[in-house]
């Protein structure tokens, strides 16, 4: 057990310390183009050097270098230190990208690799149904070929995005008769087409991050396919795993609990600040300590895959336990805001101006961590029977799930 | 950066696992916690003296192995995955507090008996209706003599030497089952500790000259331990739960497959594995990064205490009306919980102390 770093290590740390102070600055009174422009520059830069998008080869646009999980960690906290650009937070970065590499044709990868990771293609996920939430495997949007091409009809919800995506990787039925995890195939989609529609959805927050897309004699090349057809659903594991990690990272829990701090600071009970209130005190410990449990974890996770050993069911947990921190956070910033509570949440236009409303933002979008990525019960059911090994439910139908 | 064990510590691990199930098997467990018979108690001493865990931390030049505190955590983790009841925690603690002393006369006297486990030690902190935190602590030595009362104090009755914690974060030497030393044992919730009430009465006492925070530095390393005892309690009573879904049935099938019971499992699951990291940091920061000791001592106390609790609760309801039942074993944990959640600071008293450490205003 040593947390340090060792030299090696240490003088890789120094050498990212380096190239970001004299590579980065954060860009002050920039419109919003200017500032893209500027961040597009520095992210090119960090690919030269080694620091970003590690794993992607440098034919792909990446930076190609080993896979080092310590020092894919010392980059993310130095780049978070300096509040640098990290990697594009997009569907296609950080789920297609990686699928591709794994499952793609050589022209699939030169075609959209480079492009995604510049920022040029942004991609909609096509995965859930209005049918088909936790039993993705039953999708039912159809794809058939005609000529050289697949034609698509069907609906796609929880499309993040997809207002704004020129693209979609999405599961299609293309083998009906199938039984049901053989006969999806996984296809890549051009969204600017006459036999798409976008709409998006109006979530309980107010905002719309999310798109219902609807496809109706929607037209993709043959070949516009990873992986064989009737392989989509084990094509798209790849992306879903990666998905759960990521949702269940340290940093989002740990930027929520100091914007939480910031609440426990401002917001007075009594005339004090609430931070000063003992039962305040016990809820924040509380959590503190929860985080810690997920920081500790992850430190122990990393460990592991620096060696090259599964941390087996630790890696299921970290969803639900994030998510769970996040309603912690949530009903603690609710008791805090008080009759703030009754206000609607700011959009982003008027964001800045307002006050602990914005809370109520978090309060409800702390639920759809819950759902998104697969449900914290759907989770619960995969650690209780990959992690502890009890035996499943039988389905409806007899089949097993 | 590498948080894991170390070769030798898991095969610490497995030897201590093997040894404790081997001399504390159920019905062992059972007759301890039944009948009060102590043959288990001293059997499982004698065993941990042999395998050299009672001179854990005692340093090579007094016979001992020389380990850090993490070391010991993870036999203590070990012990309460098997509720073993033996004299390891004060005894570890005694050693630590002597260890830490600048008296070589002392260590000389007293260590090389420690770490053989011939002598057994332990500490008394928590004065009657006051905390276990130094802060509380307001016993003074007259002309070398102790007079005042200690309460729950492990294994008082039995100890070679008691460790008492004295005003101003001092700490003092006091030689057990000496006249001036009344135990009177307490009717403890967990029967596999064993409690006493201690009256001071002008026994006589050792100062042990240390740094100044050496109270301080006692106190937390009892929580660290404690919190390691929550975790492997906490993993055997998910283990225990999982075991038996998936052995009992009802309406024909093994009752793990009931997703509400699945999800309870998962959540008891989710509770204690994510506890770990939180019990290695704090007593890697014990021996390594002292600026955060206290801070990481008490989250991790206040923590894994609790999960533990909470989950020896869920496993008793898991079994269902069997867990209800004293012949069954699963009340040894619950038992066990509780003695971890309350003794040392329970977890309102470890927040609101990581709240000041943090300086929270």
């Amino acid at each position: 057990m040593d947390l340090n770093y060792s030299p090696q290590y240490e003088e890789f740390r120094l050498e990212v310390r380096e190239f970001l102070a004299e590579n980065w600055a954060r860009p002050a009174g920039l419109d919003r183009d200017a500032r893209a422009a500027v961040e597009k520059a520095f992210r090119n830069k960090a690919i030269q050097a080694g620091y970003l998008y590690r794993n992607v080869p440098r034919e792909y646009g990446g930076s190609g270098q080993e896979p080092d999980v310590l020092r894919a960690q010392i980059i993310r906290e130095e780049f978070r230190q300096a509040r640098a650009p990290v990697e594009l937070h997009q569907n296609g970065v950080q789920l297609l990208v990686p699928t591709l590499l794994e499952h793609g044709q050589p022209w699939q990868k030169e075609a959209f690799i480079p492009k995604t990771i510049a920022g040029e293609y942004f991609w909609a996920q096509g995965y859930s149904e209005p049918g088909s939430g936790s039993d993705l495997a039953s999708v039912r949007t159809r794809g058939e070929i005609v000529g050289d091409e697949w034609v698509i009809n069907g609906q796609k919800i929880w499309s993040t995005g997809a207002q704004y995506c020129q693209y979609m990787f999405a599961l299609i039925r293309t083998e009906p008769d199938k039984p049901k995890h053989e006969g999806i195939s996984y296809l890549l989609i051009d969204l600017r087409q006459p036999g798409i529609s976008v709409r998006p959805l109006k979530q309980i927050t107010g905002r719309a991050e999310f798109c219902e897309v609807f496809f109706n004699d929607a037209r993709t090349p043959s070949n516009w396919i990873v992986g064989q057809r009737g392989e989509g659903w084990k094509v798209s594991r790849s992306t879903l795993k990666f998905e759960r990690s990521y949702i269940g990272g340290a940093e989002r829990s740990t930027e929520l609990f100091a914007r939480l701090m910031e609440l426990c600071r401002s917001a007075r009970i009594d005339g004090e600040p609430a931070l000063r209130n003992p039962a305040v005190r016990q809820r924040v410990a509380e959590i503190s300590g929860a985080l810690a449990a997920q920081r500790y974890s992850s430190y122990r996770q990393i460990s592991m895959a620096a060696n090259s050993e599964d941390a087996g069911i630790v890696n299921l947990m970290f969803k639900v336990f994030s998510t769970d921190i996040g309603q912690d956070i949530a009903k603690l910033a609710r008791d805090l805001i008080q009759e703030s509570f009754l206000l609607a949440p700011p959009d982003e236009s008027n964001w800045r101006h307002a006050g602990f409303e914005r809370w109520n933002n978090q309060f409800m979008g702390s639920l759809g961590l819950a759902i998104a990525g697969g449900t914290s019960n759907i989770q619960r059911n995969i650690i209780a029977e990959r992690g502890l090994g009890l035996g499943r439910e039988k389905k409806a139908g007899g089949e097993k799930a | 950066m590498n948080f894991l064990l170390s070769l030798e510590q898991k095969m610490l691990q497995d030897a201590v696992e093997r040894a404790a199930r081997d001399v504390c098997p159920l019905q062992e467990l059972h007759r301890h916690v039944d009948h009060a018979d102590l043959t288990l108690r001293k059997r499982a001493w004698e065993t941990l003296a042999a395998m050299e865990v009672a001179g854990l931390c005692v340093d090579e030049a007094h016979g001992g192995s020389g380990y850090d505190l993490v070391d010991a955590a993870l036999v203590t983790e070990v012990l309460g995955y098997n509720a073993v009841p033996s004299a390891f925690l004060g005894h570890t603690l005694a050693v630590l507090a002597i260890q830490a002393s600048q008296d070589e006369g002392l260590k000389q006297t007293w260590l090389p008996g420690l770490a053989k486990g011939e002598l057994v030690g332990t500490v008394a902190l928590r004065e009657p209706d006051k905390g276990w935190y130094p802060d509380d602590w307001s016993m003074r030595p007259e002309a070398g003599r102790l007079s005042g009362a200690k309460s729950f104090v492990l294994d008082a009755g039995e100890a070679d030497c008691i460790i008492v914690g004295l005003a101003d974060g001092q700490l003092g030497l006091v030689e057990g089952r000496t006249g001036g030393v009344q135990c009177t044992p307490l009717d403890g919730v967990d029967r596999t500790r064993a409690l006493f009430d201690v009256v001071f009465a002008g026994a006589q006492v050792h100062p042990l000259p240390a740094a100044k925070d050496a109270g301080t530095r006692l106190a937390d390393a009892a929580s660290v331990l404690i919190a390691a005892d929550a975790f492997g309690g906490g993993r055997r009573a998910v283990d225990m739960a999982v075991e038996y879904a998936n052995q009992r049935e009802q309406f024909g099938v093994k009752i793990g497959q009931f997703q509400a019971l699945k999800h309870q499992l998962a959540n008891m699951a989710t509770r204690m594995e994510m506890s770990r990291g939180l019990y290695w940091y704090a007593a890697y920061a014990f021996d390594h990064r002292p600026l955060e000791r206290g801070h990481a001592a008490s989250l991790a106390k206040a923590h894994v205490t609790e999960q533990f609790l909470q989950v020896a609760r869920d496993a008793v309801e898991a079994h269902g009306g069997i867990g209800f039942t004293w012949d069954y074993h699963i009340h040894v944990w619950l038992k066990r919980a509780m003695f971890d959640w309350a003794w040392n600071g329970d977890p309102k008293f470890h927040r609101e102390r990581y709240a000041r450490l943090s300086d929270w205003q």
